[in-house]
This record gives C-alpha cells, sequence and structure tokens, in this order.
C-alpha cells in the first residue's frame, strides 16, 4: 500500500507541482537596441519587471503553462528570419528582419496589455507603428484587412507537436487587424522589450501589439502580413466564435461567457482593479468604432 | 503495522501544504501568486478526492481490508485542500467582494460546478466522525455516496475553465471514469452473472429437449 500511495502522491506532484515552482531558465541572447526615442503616447504607471514579463507567458507555440515559454525559449531561433508582406499590394516584398529593424526609428512604448484570462502588466515595448511597414508596401483599394501569420516550425516551436489529443489550436497562429486599426498610431510592430530585443518567448523577433485589444490578438513571431480583401481568420475565434470575437476590443461590459472582464489582477498587485474601456485608449480608438454595436462585435 | 503507517501517510497528506508553506514564505510563488496557491489547491484537492475513491477498488483488488483506515483521512485532506482553494478564491481572489462571488457562482457554469462540488464535501467532512458514522447508521453510507457527485463536478470545474488545453482536466477525468466504472462493474456483475446463468441453463434445458426429440 506505501509504494501505492506513493505512486499516487508523485503524479500527483508531476501533475500539478513542477510548474509552478521552477524557476525559468534565461535563455535570452538578447541585443542592446541604440538610438530609442521616447513615446508620447507612454504611459507613466509602475512598469512591470523584466522577470515579470518574460516568465508569464501565454505562448502556446512554446507550451500551454505560464512559465513554458520562458523554458522552451532556447528552441525559437529567429536567424536567419524574413516576413513575407504579400496579397492586396503594389510592392509585396520579403523582408529580412535587418530590413524591417531599420524601417522606423524605435520607439520605446509603454503600454498596458490586458489579458483575456483578467490579468495586465505594464511593458516597455520596442517598436515602431506597423503604419511604416504598410505604407513601404502600398496597399491597394482592395486591401481592407490584414491577416498575420506566425512561423509555424514543430522544430523550433514545440507545443506546435501534436499530442495525445491532438492539437492545442491550429497552427499556424493567425491573427487579423481591419485597415484603419493597423494604420491607427498606437499599432507598433514590436521588435524589443526593456531596451534590448525581443526574448523568444514574448514573440522574438518580431510581433504585433494592439494595447486596446486583448492580448491574444497581439500576434507573435510573425513571417507572414498579407493583405486581404475579407475579414481574415483568426485562430482563437476559430476555436471559440462564442468566447472570442474578431475585434476582442478590451471591454469591461462585455464578460468572457466563462468569466467577468470587469476587473483584472495587475500583476504585481493584490486588489483587483477595475478594467477600462479599449484598456485605457479609448480617446484614442473609441472613433474606430463609432456607430457599431460592441455586444455583438466583441 | 496500521499504527505506523497511518501517521506516516497523514505527513505525506502535509507535503503540498509544507511546499506551498515554504514557497510562500521564499517569495517563491510565481509572478501571479494567487491563481498559483488557487491552482495548487485546487489541483490537490482533486487528486485526494480521487485518492479517497480509490481506497475501496484497491480494496477488494489486493484484498487488504486494512486500506479502509486511511479512507476518511484521505477525504478530509481533499476538503482541506478544497476549503484552502475556495478561501483563496474568497479571500485572495475576490477579496470578499460578495456580489462578484455570488455573481460568479450564479452565471459562471465552472464556478457554479466547483461550489457545488465544495459544499456537498461539507456534510461528509462532518458526519466523518466515529460518533457520526455509529448514529446515522446505514444512512451515512447513504450520505456518503454525495462524494461521487462532489468528484464529478470537480473534474467538471476544471474542465470547463480550461482555455483550450483539456489534457490535464482529461487526466482527471479519465482516472475518476475508472474508479467509478469500477463501482458499476462491480454492482452490476451478479445481475450480468446471472443472465448469463440463466442463459446457460436455456441452452441446457434446450439441448436436453432437443436430444430428448432425436
Amino acid at each position: 500500500m506505501t509504494s501505492a500511495s506513493a505512486i499516487a502522491l508523485s503524479a500527483g506532484v508531476a501533475a500539478t507541482g513542477l510548474d509552478w515552482f521552477q524557476l525559468p531558465s534565461d535563455a535570452r541572447a538578447a541585443e542592446k537596441l541604440a538610438n530609442v526615442k521616447k513615446s508620447s503616447y507612454n504611459t507613466t504607471e509602475k512598469q512591470n519587471s523584466f522577470k515579470d514579463i518574460t516568465t508569464y507567458n501565454n505562448f502556446y507555440e512554446l507550451g500551454v503553462d505560464k512559465g513554458d515559454p520562458a523554458q522552451n525559449a532556447k528552441y525559437l531561433t529567429t536567424k536567419p528570419w524574413t516576413v513575407s508582406v504579400e496579397g492586396e499590394v503594389k510592392k509585396a516584398k520579403t523582408f529580412d528582419i535587418d530590413e524591417i529593424m531599420k524601417l522606423s526609428p524605435l520607439e520605446e512604448r509603454v503600454y498596458r496589455l490586458r489579458c483575456v484570462e483578467a490579468w495586465s502588466m505594464v511593458i516597455p515595448w520596442i517598436g515602431f507603428p506597423l503604419s511604416a511597414l504598410i505604407k513601404s508596401v502600398e496597399p491597394t483599394n482592395n486591401a481592407k484587412f490584414i491577416q498575420f501569420v506566425t512561423l509555424q516550425d514543430p522544430k523550433r516551436m514545440p507545443g506546435q507537436q501534436p499530442g495525445l489529443f491532438g492539437s492545442v489550436l491550429e497552427w499556424p497562429y493567425v491573427e487579423g487587424l481591419r485597415m484603419d486599426e493597423a494604420m491607427h498610431p498606437l499599432t507598433i510592430l514590436g521588435v524589443g522589450l526593456y531596451g534590448e530585443t525581443l526574448p523568444a518567448q514574448n514573440g522574438a523577433p518580431v510581433r504585433l501589439i494592439v494595447p486596446w485589444k486583448y492580448g491574444f490578438k497581439s500576434i507573435k513571431s510573425i513571417v507572414k502580413v498579407r493583405f486581404v480583401e475579407k475579414q481574415p481568420p483568426a485562430s482563437w475565434n476559430i476555436m471559440q466564435p462564442q468566447e472570442y470575437g474578431f475585434y476582442s476590443n478590451v471591454n469591461p461590459e462585455v464578460d468572457h461567457p466563462r468569466w467577468s472582464q470587469a476587473t483584472e489582477r495587475r500583476i504585481g498587485e493584490f486588489l483587483r482593479r477595475k478594467t477600462l474601456m479599449f484598456n485605457g485608449y479609448g480617446d484614442q480608438v473609441a472613433s474606430l468604432y463609432k456607430g457599431m454595436d460592441l455586444k455583438k462585435n466583441y | 503495522m496500521i499504527s505506523w503507517l497511518k501517521p506516516l501517510v497523514f505527513l505525506l497528506c502535509l507535503i503540498p501544504f509544507g511546499q506551498l508553506a515554504y514557497n510562500a514564505y521564499t517569495g517563491d510563488l510565481g509572478v501571479n501568486p494567487i491563481e498559483t496557491i488557487t491552482r495548487f489547491t485546487g489541483s490537490w484537492a482533486l487528486i485526494f478526492l480521487l485518492g479517497s475513491l480509490a481506497v475501496t477498488p484497491l480494496r477488494r483488488l489486493t484484498r487488504w481490508n486494512e486500506l479502509i483506515k486511511f479512507r476518511r483521512m484521505l477525504g478530509l485532506f481533499a476538503f482541506s485542500y478544497a476549503l484552502a482553494h475556495f478561501s483563496t478564491y474568497l479571500g485572495l481572489d475576490l477579496f470578499f467582494d460578495w456580489a462578484a462571488i455570488g455573481k460568479d457562482i450564479l452565471k459562471r457554469p465552472y464556478v457554479t460546478a466547483g461550489f457545488t462540488a465544495f459544499v456537498l464535501m461539507i456534510p461528509l467532512a462532518i458526519t466523518s466522525t466515529a460518533a457520526m458514522i455509529r448514529r446515522l447508521g446505514k444512512r451515512w453510507q447513504q450520505l456518503h455516496r454525495l462524494v461521487y457527485l462532489a468528484a464529478i463536478g470537480g473534474v467538471i470545474h476544471f474542465y470547463w475553465l480550461v482555455k483550450a488545453d483539456i489534457r490535464r482536466p482529461a487526466q482527471y477525468g479519465a482516472v475518476l471514469a475508472l474508479l467509478l466504472g469500477y463501482r458499476l462493474v462491480v454492482k452490476l456483475r451478479p445481475r450480468i452473472a446471472a443472465r448469463f446463468a440463466s442463459n446457460a441453463s436455456l441452452v441446457r434445458s434446450a439441448k436436453r429437449s432437443s436430444t430428448l426429440v432425436l
């Protein structure tokens, strides 16, 4: 009997104990980013620590537990890296990551990030407006939406290897924005964090950051940007359309069907705080959705 | 043997609490400590609940009857971890915001399931003393069948709260299905055996009659 209970207990330790006291490995090969200017869009709220931002991640390609992406970051090599920009554009082009880094002057953008799971952080990103990339490829009049695609490579993204129950999500991860959302000055391509290039677990080498939408819209490790006429598919929306809408704007009045979105826990704080409409960016972005029923277009 | 084994198992059951206390003391509960505590205590509540349900099948299979002496302890540990889980939710996560808690319990199916499972365990914990077992007699056994519902509720609670990765709740679900399935088979076996026996006797009598005809 002792052995049976010992097996039950150790199985329990394996199932629940390990993922919460293991410390993440520091597998970053970061480079300092020079000539980064401050942005007027920055929040002055207290920033979360580098450790908070790099060890508590939702990036299912590198594992489903919050600590997994930091553990598996070593697999995601990002050199070489290219981003193919195609579709309804006059100047389709495959950019090398070095070209992307030089498309526009780098800015520090200190943004609030609100996860759909009702937690939030304040993150000093480095990046540049997505509009700079868009303008450089000259979209045609048919370009109404932009689709983004993450790398698909189960070797570099072990979370994409099918498990016993198949895949958690369909790969590759895809996301989309309406053209006016993509052109908005708050929407950036992120290439760095805390003055350095992005760690793999945060979506290296280049990711989207849309601060007024739930975090999952800000797709990571982008390899393809496609300009399209019709609303493109989005991964979580495909998985659970009644839970995750295409827009997914932060909205305290529209609950996720399984939990409330009225409040959030800012990582590092004890008491929950009230969630703000458009994650506090309403002054800048509310006009994009004028006349739309945001309860229907969640 | 039981006399020294019981305190040993008791100490083993305390290990998760100890681990949690140690990590809390060293400030090593991760980036989101409240979430860590909630998940940890919830997972252990389920593990102990399944552990208590494993006693009867193990006892039958090993024919080691003294195993029954661990069942109450495992059940009470399940309740203790569930209580810690529920208290974390009330006090740390929602900070006694009763309006939000009430809304959660009524509106969110996964909270409803978890809350129901927890409430079902309360009478079981209260009636776990020797005096209560004596006083309730046969009704004690009937009452304690609620543990099946509590375990089902607990697994559903876990299944409904995950976003996409159902692997872990599926593991708990599979173990629970095995433990409940075993009981079902044991219960139905006499009936099935009886049916087989009657079929067999029918066949035999049929054979006999046919030989008679021949």
